[in-house]
This record gives C-alpha cells, sequence and structure tokens, in this order.
C-alpha cells in the first residue's frame, strides 16, 4: 500500500498574531488582577451588606475558609484523589489513542475516508447524551467515568491532529522529495514535527473537555469526586463546598491550559502559517 | 574554470527532446508544458535558463530533478538516466522554503540525515563547514525565523549543496532579495560554485543575472518551450561586478532581452 497524504488541504484556523500586545509590558497582567480583586471585594461586600445571601453566592472569604477547612481536615482528599485518577486515566487514554489515530487519519487518505463519517457524528453528538449507554455498559464505578472523560476530550485531539497533518505545507513536502526522502523519511522529518502545534492545540482543547467530562460523569451515580462533592453539597444548600469544587476544578483547568499555552508559544515562533 | 579541456568537455546534464504534458482536472484539458526540450550542460557549467513566464522553465528543472516524469525524451545526468530524485542532484527552490522548526544546522543535516550514510558527528562536520562556506558562522543554532532573507536563502543554498550534489539547480533563488543582496549573492554564489566544482543549471527572471553567471545563457520560448536560442556569455571566466556595465555585457543583455520580448509577443498574440 502507497502512502499518500490526504488530498485536501484545509485552512488552519487563524493563530494569533503574536504582535497584539499593545500598551505597556505587564499591563495586561496589572488590569487584570486589579479587576479580579475588585470583583472579589464588590461580592465580599455585597454578603456583608446583606445585600445578597451567602445561601445563593457565598462568599470569597467562606470560600477560603471553607476550602482550609477541608484541606486540613483531609476530607476533600478522597474525592481529589477519586476525580484525579479519572482525570489521569480518561484524559491520558484520550491522548494515547487520539494523537495516533489522528496522525494515521490525517496521513492515510482512504483510513481517513473511513473513519471520518464516525468522527465526525461523535464530534457533533453532546457527549452528555451518550452517558445512559455508558452506565449501561460500564456501570457506575471508575470505568464508566473514564469512559466519558475519554470519549469528551478523544475528539478534539484526534480532530486537531488530523487536520495538522493534513495541512502540511506542499513546498515541504517537495523539498523533503527532492532530497529523496521516503514516504516514512517524508511522514518522520515533515509530517511529524509540522503537525505538533495542532497537535498541542487539541490537547489543550481536549483539556477543559476532560474537565466537564469529570463533573458530568461523578453527577451519575457517583460515590466519591470532586464533582459528587459538589453535588451532594448543592443537594444539602452548602453553597460554599460547591463553590470550592468549582474554584478547585477552575484551577486545575487553568493551571493545565497556561502550561500547554507556553509549550504552544515555543512552538508558534515556528508555526508554518505564522511563519510565512 | 581552470580545468583541462577533457574536464570541459564531460557532459554533466544531457536532456533530449524532453516533451512534458500537465493534465489540467479542472478545463480537462492537456496543457503542453515541454515541447522538445535539448540542453546539454558539461561540466563546471552554469547555464542560466530565461523565458516568458509560466512557460514551464520550474517544470524543466522539476524534470532535471525527477521530482516531475517527462512524458517522452531522456534525461541523464552523468549518462545515467533521471528517474527519481537522487543525491546527484539538489534543488534551491524559489521560496527559501527552510523547516521552521529546524535549526540552520539541522537544515544544512537534512539530506545528509535522510541518506543515513554518514554518521551524526560526521554530518555534523559537514553541515558546519558548509555553514562557513556559506558565511553563517555563528548562526548554527539560529531557527529561519530569526534570519533575513538572504540569510535564509544562503541557508537554502547550503542545504542543497551538503550532499555534494554534481549537479545543482536553482529556481530563481535571489528573486526576493534586494539589488545589492543580489549582487552580493551572485558574487558569493560563483566562489562557492567554483569551490566546490558544482555544475549548475540557473533559472532567472532577471536576465543581467544570466549573464553576470552563466557560461551560456539557454533562452525558452513562450509555452510549450522550446530552446529558441543558446547565447554564448564570452565574458573572462572569473566574473566582477564591474563588468555589468561593460559595453559586451550590455551586447549580451540586450540580445537576449530582444529574444525573450519576441516570445511575450507570440505569446500576447495567441492570447
Ligand atoms: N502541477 C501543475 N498542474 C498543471 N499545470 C501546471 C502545474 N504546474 C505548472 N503548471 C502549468 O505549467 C506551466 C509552466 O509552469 P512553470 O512553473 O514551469 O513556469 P515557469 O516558466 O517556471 O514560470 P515562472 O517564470 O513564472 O516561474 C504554467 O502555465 C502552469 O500553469
Ligand atoms: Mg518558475
Amino acid at each position: 500500500m502507497t502512502i499518500e497524504p490526504a488530498a485536501e488541504v484545509l485552512i488552519l484556523e487563524a493563530a494569533e498574531p503574536a504582535e497584539r500586545r499593545v500598551g505597556l509590558r505587564g499591563e495586561g497582567a496589572i488590569l487584570g488582577t486589579v479587576s479580579v480583586a475588585g470583583f472579589l471585594l464588590l461580592w465580599q461586600t455585597s454578603v456583608a451588606m446583606g445585600w445578597i445571601a451567602p445561601l445563593f453566592v457565598s462568599s470569597p472569604a467562606r470560600i477560603l475558609v471553607t476550602g482550609f477547612g477541608m484541606f486540613r481536615d483531609g476530607s476533600i482528599y478522597p474525592d481529589l484523589a477519586v476525580s484525579g485518577e479519572e482525570f489521569i486515566l480518561g484524559f491520558g487514554l484520550a491522548a494515547l489513542a487520539g494523537i495516533p489515530l489522528g496522525i494515521l487519519m490525517g496521513w492515510y487518505y482512504r483510513l481517513n475516508a473511513v473513519l471520518d463519517p464516525f468522527v465526525n457524528a461523535l464530534y457533533a453528538t453532546p457527549r452528555i447524551a451518550l452517558m445512559p449507554l455508558i452506565i449501561i455498559w460500564f456501570g457506575v464505578d471508575l470505568s464508566a467515568k473514564i469512559a466519558i472523560i475519554f470519549l469528551s476530550s478523544v475528539f478534539p485531539v484526534l480532530v486537531s491532529t488530523m487536520t495538522g497533518v493534513r495541512t502540511i505545507d506542499r513546498d515541504f513536502i517537495r523539498v523533503a522529495r527532492s532530497f529523496g526522502a521516503t514516504d516514512r523519511q517524508l511522514f518522520r522529518t515533515v509530517a511529524l514535527p509540522s503537525s505538533v502545534p495542532n497537535l498541542l492545540t487539541g490537547l489543550r482543547l481536549g483539556l477543559g473537555h476532560a474537565l466537564i467530562g469529570i463533573v458530568v460523569g461523578e453527577m451519575y451515580g457517583a460515590s466519591a469526586g470532586i464533582g459528587f462533592m459538589m453535588q451532594t453539597a448543592g443537594a444539602t444548600f452548602q453553597t460554599d463546598k460547591v463553590m470550592v469544587g468549582i474554584a478547585l476544578i477552575a484551577a486545575a483547568g487553568m493551571a493545565m491550559t497556561r502550561l500547554l499555552k507556553a509549550l504552544e508559544k515555543r512552538f508558534d515562533a515556528w508555526r508554518p502559517d505564522h511563519h510565512l | 574554470m581552470t580545468e583541462d579541456v577533457n574536464q570541459r568537455n564531460r557532459e554533466k546534464l544531457r536532456a533530449r527532446g524532453v516533451r512534458l504534458d500537465y493534465w489540467n482536472e479542472r478545463t480537462r484539458r492537456r496543457l503542453e508544458i515541454l515541447a522538445g526540450i535539448d540542453l546539454t550542460v558539461r561540466e563546471g557549467e552554469l547555464v542560466a535558463i530565461v523565458g516568458p513566464s509560466g512557460c514551464g522553465k520550474s517544470t524543466f528543472l522539476a524534470a532535471v530533478d525527477g521530482l516531475v516524469k517527462p512524458n517522452a525524451g531522456a534525461i541523464e545526468v552523468d549518462g545515467n538516466p533521471v528517474i527519481a530524485p537522487g543525491h546527484d542532484r539538489a534543488m534551491v527552490f524559489q521560496q527559501d522554503c527552510l523547516f521552521p522548526w529546524r535549526t540552520v544546522l539541522r537544515n544544512v543535516s537534512y539530506g545528509l540525515e535522510l541518506r543515513g550514510e554518514l554518521s551524526r558527528h560526521e554530518i555534523r562536520k559537514r553541515a558546519e563547514s558548509l555553514i562557513e562556506l556559506v558565511g553563517l558562522t555563528g548562526f548554527a543554532d539560529s531557527y529561519p525565523h530569526e534570519l533575513s532573507g538572504g540569510m535564509r536563502q544562503r541557508v537554502n543554498i547550503a542545504r542543497a549543496l551538503a550532499p555534494h550534489p554534481e549537479l545543482l539547480l536553482l529556481d530563481e533563488p535571489f528573486a526576493s532579495l534586494d539589488a545589492q543582496t543580489r549582487d552580493f549573492m551572485q558574487l558569493e554564489l560563483l566562489k562557492i560554485l567554483a569551490r566546490t566544482g558544482t555544475t549548475a543549471l540557473f533559472v532567472t527572471h532577471q536576465i543581467d543575472e544570466a549573464v553576470f553567471l552563466a557560461n551560456r545563457v539557454a533562452v525558452f520560448s513562450a509555452r510549450p518551450a522550446r530552446i529558441k536560442q543558446i547565447v554564448e556569455v564570452d565574458l573572462p571566466p572569473q566574473r566582477s561586478l564591474e563588468m555589468k556595465l561593460w559595453p559586451r555585457f550590455r551586447e549580451l543583455q540586450d540580445e537576449i532581452w530582444r529574444s525573450i520580448y519576441q516570445e511575450t509577443i507570440h505569446l500576447t498574440a495567441a492570447e
């Protein structure tokens, strides 16, 4: 079987222009910090002055106190451990399956033609709609959570990686061919490296979906986990604990997105469409 | 250019009756690009190709490189028929097309890496000496986006030269450079070719560039291309920039210009 790169050339999402930053260095960070601080202050004041009941919105101080309390008495750790395990396994499997499959689908035109309808259909289906099926197949234990997280995050990773492989610059292919590259060499020296930026973008998108998957998964018959903790706290009107859960998930998401963004930035400098 | 007569007469490239058609899927018509090219390039020679835009110069170069297959005719390099890209030839593309994810050193190493004959260390040494040859010492670890257009083009040339090709194919390599950089690069190229003893086929739109660099200038006709005329450049082999002001230089330029101009008229008349 001969290896032929998929024929169509998709148009990449425009990369953010690098030189869009205006104003003073660090000005954005300062403005951001000030606006967040202002918001927290307003929130705290509204509750302290009795304008809004803490039952509905909690308050920054109450969230902090509750959060620290949960860490101090250790009641949060089992939930963290369970959600962490689900996330690592679900998202890890998604990356492990999505990246190679995306690469293969980008490279082998025929494989792409065969699998594309399924990928498209599943990508378009809200993954939460699959939850009842997943429970029928996997029950309500860990494997069900892993399955929903996997299904939530695998498609962004797969599709983005595939797009990366399929949008290789034709000029690079010609250069490689001119140097006598075999199909395998073309794959290794051109297709793989030039799809790294897309791959990272896919991981970043997948990450967000994986976090949604945690919360959604734990809403159905879980017995531990951050999502479960929030669910039970919500049912008993412990707004502070719900907020702690939200804050934890938001923080985890932001930290990991940051990390991947930093990686993307490093590769952005040589991103083909950025460079030309 | 001081080889003995034997050397000078050895044929490096021999193209006979090279015909090439493209099938245009959209208009569902066959487009005749090359209508029988006969061209011989001797060892150590630089032959420039000029001709109207779209006449098939790049296509001919691609055929010599083995990237496209002619419909008829024969192309031989050192007596061996060209069937695919090979290590005896290397192409310098118009767009520098450097791999943005590779450093200068690793771009230059590319061809040698693919070949897998040399050790990592030997590849590195060879690449470093080429980087020095094109005057980019100290930039080995830079990425292409950190270089100027002229520097990138020099990396492009170094990358093509690294596998020690017998025949270097250059497709308007200096087209995107400013006039001063181009003058400089022309001199550099001649030096490099002389030092490495490489034969070259050089496509350009700049007639003065063709005359300045070449031993002979082949004028392509309008599409479908044939060789309309071959102009011997009877300037001293050791070229210098002030030759561009010599009357003989001007005469050669005029002769070539007129030749292309007639073709352009044919082209517009045909449309
Ligand atoms: N892949 C292709 N498929 C079909 N037609 C092509 C293809 N590549 C080039 N052509 C056609 O072949 C003709 C010759 O193209 P070529 O690039 O060889 O011209 P050129 O002489 O190098 O032109 P220029 O001086 O503008 O670079 C053009 O008319 C072009 O439309
Ligand atoms: Mg051309």
